[in-house]
């Protein structure tokens, strides 16, 4: 009887230990994954550079596997909120039918795109269902079928959808989603486009 | 096998709409299967055969400006044992000093035994849509084939092979680029699909054990043999980085770390890819 609290208290030692010797892991030095990434792109042209190094915001996303932290989520949040760039003329919707367009096109940025020759793409069919007629969609975000008539077309929403669009990371820290505003892959008449394909209530998104 | 997992991800998909695509998916797969049964029941119809056949043919040949074959290239199992040497690899290698891959082996012997510049070789290492795959990718299907129906057994507990398989796992989680893309962007999660084309699960070593052992693989949709160093080439093309180099540390760091994965998975290598 006397014993068993010690042998109790033994294992629990024991156990403790094989966790942190589990926990022991290879750890790779701060600095080398930069290092190496820049020595992996021998031939890559001076316009590709930036393309090499990591902003915060991708450090932090990577760090976490895309898990941040409360404090490092708003602070990621409030940093990619900042970099939003509103259309001039107030309006957020643009032409559906260029929306899917530019939905459909996965053109654009990668080393045979130069020069280019026509716009960047979208390719959110990639990743998301959006109209019913395209049934060849990816699934790594949510469908967004109907998406603005489940949301009543709000005025609120239309300028969140555009916001989401430019930044994802300023609604989602650590969105899997492309900051497309932020970093130039789509321009603010194109993310009109991309809104107005979710949000009009004629884009077929939410007509069918 | 990932018919499977899809039929289960029909299962739990909440949205009606969805089925449609999902049963276009499922037929697809489905003949893509029957298409790998019918190479199982008769394994020299995969056209992936003929590369191994032509990297065995090199191999054996003497070539470079010294004249010799690669006949006493060290790929791990001492000068001039091929079977099952892909098996174990990557591993360190005391000659070089490093971690290699069977790509990044091959092109150290023909540089060391053969007299080639490695330099050249690397400046256009892959085929385009259509075309053979290269000389050295030949070869790496032909080794990658002397292990088919073995195990991943790679060890990779040396202290050089743990740190580059904790590079790799650290590049596979890296965002960059104007997309912000990783590997883990697209291979991190179950069931999900680009397009119609469903994604592996890399860093989960259930999925890594079915998938990585069919690489160099006969890929349908390009028709030609493609290599996993080619394979890492066209993720960072799609992730819209620039070229990364066969034998780069980057490259190694990532296929050491997916063979770590993927180990005890079976080597059914050239496989066949969509």
């Amino acid at each position: 009887m006397t014993m068993r609290p010690f042998v109790i208290a033994a294992a629990a030692a024991l156990l403790a230990s094989t966790a942190v010797f589990a926990q022991q892991k290879q750890t790779v030095p701060a600095g080398k994954a930069d290092a190496v990434i820049k020595a992996a792109f021998p031939t890559a042209p001076e316009q590709f550079l930036p393309r090499l190094t990591q902003d915060d915001t991708m450090k932090q996303c990577s760090a976490s596997h895309n898990n941040p932290t409360k404090t490092v989520a708003d602070e990621i949040q409030k940093r990619e909120k900042a970099t939003i760039e509103y259309p001039a003329d107030g309006q957020f919707l643009g032409d559906w039918k260029k929306g899917e367009a530019l939905a459909q096109s996965g053109y654009g940025l990668r080393f045979t795109d130069y020069p280019a020759n026509r716009p960047n793409g979208g390719n959110c069919y990639a990743c998301h269902q959006i109209s019913k007629k395209e049934v060849s969609y990816g699934t790594l975000g949510p469908s967004l079928y109907q998406y603005g008539k489940l949301r009543n077309f709000a005025e609120a929403d239309v300028k969140a959808t555009y916001e989401k669009i430019y930044n994802s990371h300023s609604a989602l820290p650590c969105s899997n989603m492309p900051r497309f505003g932020a970093n130039k892959v789509l321009t603010i008449d194109q993310i009109k486009d991309a809104v107005a394909l979710l949000m009009s209530p004629d884009s077929p998104v939410n007509k069918d | 096998m990932r018919f499977r997992n899809l039929f289960l991800t029909v299962l739990s998909v909440t949205s009606l709409f969805a089925f449609g695509a999902f049963a276009q998916d499922a037929d697809t797969e489905k003949a893509i299967e029957r298409y790998r049964q019918m190479l199982k029941e008769d394994p020299w119809s995969n056209p992936g055969l003929l590369d191994s056949d032509r990297g065995e043919a090199l191999w054996k040949t003497p070539r470079g400006p010294k004249n010799v074959s690669l006949e006493q290239c060290d790929l791990g199992k001492g000068p001039g044992k091929v079977q099952g040497a892909f098996a174990e690899l990557p591993r360190y290698f005391k000659d070089a000093d490093r971690v290699m891959d069977v790509e990044t082996r091959i092109l150290w012997c023909m540089e060391q035994l053969q007299g080639f510049n490695a330099a050249d070789l690397v400046k256009r290492p892959h085929p385009g849509g259509g075309q053979p795959v290269k000389e050295l990718g030949a070869m790496a299907t032909y080794v990658a084939n002397q292990s088919s129906g073995e195990k991943f057994a790679a060890k990779l507990d040396q202290p050089k092979e743990k740190e580059i398989v904790a590079l790799g796992e650290e590049l596979f989680n890296r965002r960059s680029g104007p997309m912000d893309f990783a590997c883990a962007t697209c291979h991190a999660a179950d069931g999900l699909r680009i397009r119609l084309q469903g994604l592996p699960h890399l860093s989960d070593p259930k999925e890594a054990r079915k998938v990585i052992g069919e690489w160099p693989a006969y890929r349908v949709s390009s028709a030609h043999v493609m290599t996993m160093q080619h394979r890492m080439y066209d993720c960072y093309w799609q992730m819209r980085m620039p070229q990364v180099q066969l034998g780069s540390e980057a490259s190694i760091a990532l296929i050491a770390y997916l063979t770590k994965m993927a180990q005890g998975g079976e080597i059914s290598a050239p496989g066949l890819k969509r």
